[in-house]
C-alpha cells in the first residue's frame, strides 16, 4: 500500500517548519528532497567505505568499486537497458545532453543534416544543438505544440524527413507538464533514418522507463531530481552507437593505453566517464532509484496522477488564475498566472506561507514566450505530496491576492 | 522622505504581512519613467521580475529613477532610490545596505542574497557610480 504520510517520514527535511508554516514543498520538478535512506548509504559510505574506484588494489578501493558498478546495475533495472555497458554516469541530464552534442553531434552532423526538437524544450534540449547547428552548419528545426500545450502529431511528422539524423524531444514538459508519446515517435524516428534522443528528467521521478520498449536511442536523466543527490546524472545510450562515439573530455579511467605518440580509448562507459567520478552520489543515486522501485513505480504514477487531477481542479476554482499547460495528457506540473499579480510577488507571499514554487522562465524562455508570458509561476509534484500541500497553496493563493 | 525616516515607520509595523503591505505602498508612490527609458538597455539583469533603473549625474551626484512589473519589488526600488540619490560616488560606495535592511527589519524576508532583485540593483548602482 501506497501511505504517503507514512512516506512522509523518510523525508526529515519536510518536518521543518518554513517560516513557522508546514513546509509545502512544491518544486521537486526543480530538485526532490531526499529520503533518510539516500542520506544515511552516502554517509555510511563517507564514514566507513570511502576510497577512490577502478584504481586500488586494496580492500577499500575493490569494495567501493564494487558498489559504484551495482549502481550502474540499479539504474539498468531503473529504465531496464539490455546492459549495464549502456549507463554512462554523468553530472546531470543538462551534462548527459552536451555529451551526445559534442561526441555524437560533432563527429556526424554536417551540413543539410536536420536536428529535430520540440518548442516545449528545456534549455538544456536546445543551446546545446544550437551550439552543434553553429559548429557543424547542420539545421535545427523546431516543431509547434498546441497552444493548450498538447502535442500534435501532424506538426511534428511534417517536420520529420530523410534529412533529419536526430529527433531530441522532452518525454514531459517541465514548465507544461506535457507527456509526449515517446515510443511512437521514436518510431517514427527510425523510420526515416533518425535517432531518437529523450530528455527524461521530469518524466522518470513519475512514471516507469523502459529505454527497450520505447526503442530510444538516447535518454537523460538527473540523479537529485530522482530523490538522489545533485551531481550525478545518467546518459543512456545504445552501445553500438555510444560505441562509435569519440570521448567527451580526457583524462584519467577513460583510456585503454597511453603513450606521447597515441592513446587509445576504454570500451563504454568508461570512454565517457574522465576522471573520478561522483563516486558517493552514484552510489545515493542508486538508492534513490532503489527507494523508487521498492515503493513502484505505478504506485507513485497512481498517487501522482490523483493528487494531478485534485490540483487542477482546486486551481481552475480559483478566480483570476490561468493555468498554462492543460494538454490531456499532462503530469504533475502545474504552471500558472494571476490575473492581477506578478509572479514574483505572489511568491514573496508564498514564500512567507510555507509553500515553496518556482517563478521564471523556467530554463524555457522561449516556451514561456511562446505561451505568452515573461514569467510564470509552477507548481510540480512529488511523490510525497499530499493533497492538504495543495490546499495550504490554495489558500496562500488567496491570501496573496488580498495584498495587491 | 529620508531612509531614517523609512526606518521610523516599518519599526512600528509589527508582522510581516503589515509590512508587506506598506512596501507595497511605497511602490505605488514611485513616478512612472518616460516611456524611453523601459527598454533591455536600462534593464537590471538577474532579478525574477523586470526591473529597470536609470541613472543621473548632477553636480557629482547621483540620482535614479527605476520601475518593477512587480509591486513589492516596486517598494524595494522606492527604499533603494531613497538610500542612494543625492550620494556622491565615493558615498555610494560606502553604503551599507545590510545594515539598512536590518535595521528596517526586512532582511529576514528580503535579505539581498535572494533573488528578489535587491543584489542586482545595487550592484547596479555601485556599477553607475563607478563609470559615470
Amino acid at each position: 500500500m501506497f501511505d504517503v504520510y507514512e512516506i512522509r517520514k523518510q523525508f526529515p527535511v519536510l518536518g521543518r517548519l518554513i517560516n513557522g508554516k508546514p513546509n509545502t514543498f512544491l518544486d521537486t520538478g526543480a530538485s526532490a528532497q531526499k529520503p533518510q535512506c539516500v542520506i544515511d548509504k552516502m554517509l555510511k559510505v563517507y564514514s566507513e567505505d570511502y576510497a577512490n574506484v577502478h584504481r586500488g588494489s586494496y580492500l577499500l578501493s575493490e569494495e567501493i568499486t564494487l558498489e559504484y558498478e551495482k549502481a550502474r546495475k540499479i539504474v539498468q533495472k531503473f529504465i531496464n537497458t539490455k546492459s549495464d555497458k549502456e549507463i554512462v554516469f554523468t553530472r546531470n541530464a543538462t551534462e548527459s545532453i552536451n555529451l551526445v552534442a559534442a561526441a555524437w553531434g560533432r563527429k556526424f552532423l554536417k551540413k543539410g543534416d536536420e536536428i529535430l526538437i520540440s518548442e516545449a524544450e528545456h534549455h538544456a534540449n536546445l543551446i546545446p544543438w544550437q551550439q552543434v547547428r553553429d559548429e557543424t552548419g547542420c539545421t535545427l528545426k523546431i516543431f509547434k505544440i498546441a497552444d493548450d500545450g498538447s502535442f500534435i502529431w501532424d506538426e511534428f511528422a511534417k517536420l520529420l524527413r530523410e534529412k533529419t539524423k536526430l529527433v531530441a524531444v522532452t518525454a514531459m514538459s517541465n514548465v507544461l507538464g506535457t507527456i509526449f508519446p515517446i515510443k511512437k515517435m521514436a518510431q517514427a524516428a527510425h523510420n526515416v533514418g533518425a535517432l531518437f534522443l529523450t530528455d527524461a528528467c521530469q518524466f522518470a521521478v513519475h512514471h516507469q522507463i523502459d529505454v527497450q520498449d520505447m526503442d530510444c536511442d538516447f535518454l537523460a536523466f538527473s540523479g537529485h531530481k530522482t530523490y538522489g543527490p545533485s551531481g550525478i546524472g545518467v546518459l543512456y545510450g545504445k552501445y553500438d552507437i555510444l560505441e562509435k562515439m569519440p570521448p567527451y573530455q580526457c583524462g584519467g579511467d577513460m583510456v585503454d593505453h597511453v603513450s606521447y605518440e597515441k592513446t587509445t580509448f576504454a570500451e563504454p562507459p568508461a570512454r565517457f566517464e574522465a576522471g573520478t567520478p561522483a563516486i558517493v552520489q552514484a552510489i545515493g543515486l542508486g538508492e534513490a532509484l532503489n527507494f523508487m522501485m521498492n515503493l513502484g513505480m505505478d504506485n507513485i504514477t497512481a498517487h501522482e496522477k490523483e493528487l494531478t487531477k485534485y490540483a487542477t481542479e482546486k486551481l481552475s476554482e480559483i478566480e483570476d488564475l490561468v493555468q498554462i499547460g492543460t494538454a490531456k495528457d499532462k503530469g504533475g506540473v502545474f504552471s500558472f498566472v494571476l490575473k492581477s499579480v506578478h509572479p514574483q510577488d505572489m511568491a514573496f507571499i508564498l514564500d512567507k506561507e510555507g509553500v515553496a514554487l518556482r517563478i521564471g522562465h523556467h530554463c524555457a524562455e522561449p516556451l514561456v514566450h511562446r505561451m505568452g508570458y515573461e514569467s510564470v509561476a509552477r507548481a510540480t509534484l512529488g511523490l510525497y505530496n499530499t493533497k492538504e500541500d495543495i490546499d495550504r497553496l490554495v489558500k496562500a493563493i488567496e491570501k496573496a491576492k488580498t495584498f495587491f | 522622505m529620508t531612509i531614517e525616516d523609512l526606518i521610523e515607520n516599518f519599526e512600528l509595523l509589527e508582522d510581516w504581512e503589515d509590512k508587506y503591505r506598506y512596501l507595497i505602498d511605497l511602490g505605488a508612490k514611485l513616478e512612472h519613467m518616460p516611456e524611453k527609458y523601459y527598454t533591455e538597455d536600462w534593464k537590471v539583469r538577474g532579478c525574477q521580475s523586470q526591473v529597470w533603473l536609470v541613472p543621473k549625474k548632477e553636480d557629482n551626484k547621483f540620482y535614479f529613477v527605476g520601475d518593477s512589473d512587480a509591486a513589492i519589488v516596486k517598494g524595494i526600488i522606492y527604499i533603494v532610490l531613497t538610500i542612494f540619490n543625492g550620494l556622491t560616488a565615493e558615498e555610494i560606495k560606502n553604503v551599507d545596505i545590510n545594515n539598512i535592511f536590518t535595521r528596517l527589519g526586512l532582511n529576514e524576508h528580503l535579505s539581498p542574497s535572494r533573488r528578489n532583485g535587491l543584489s542586482s540593483m545595487t550592484e547596479k548602482i555601485l556599477y553607475y557610480a563607478n563609470i559615470l
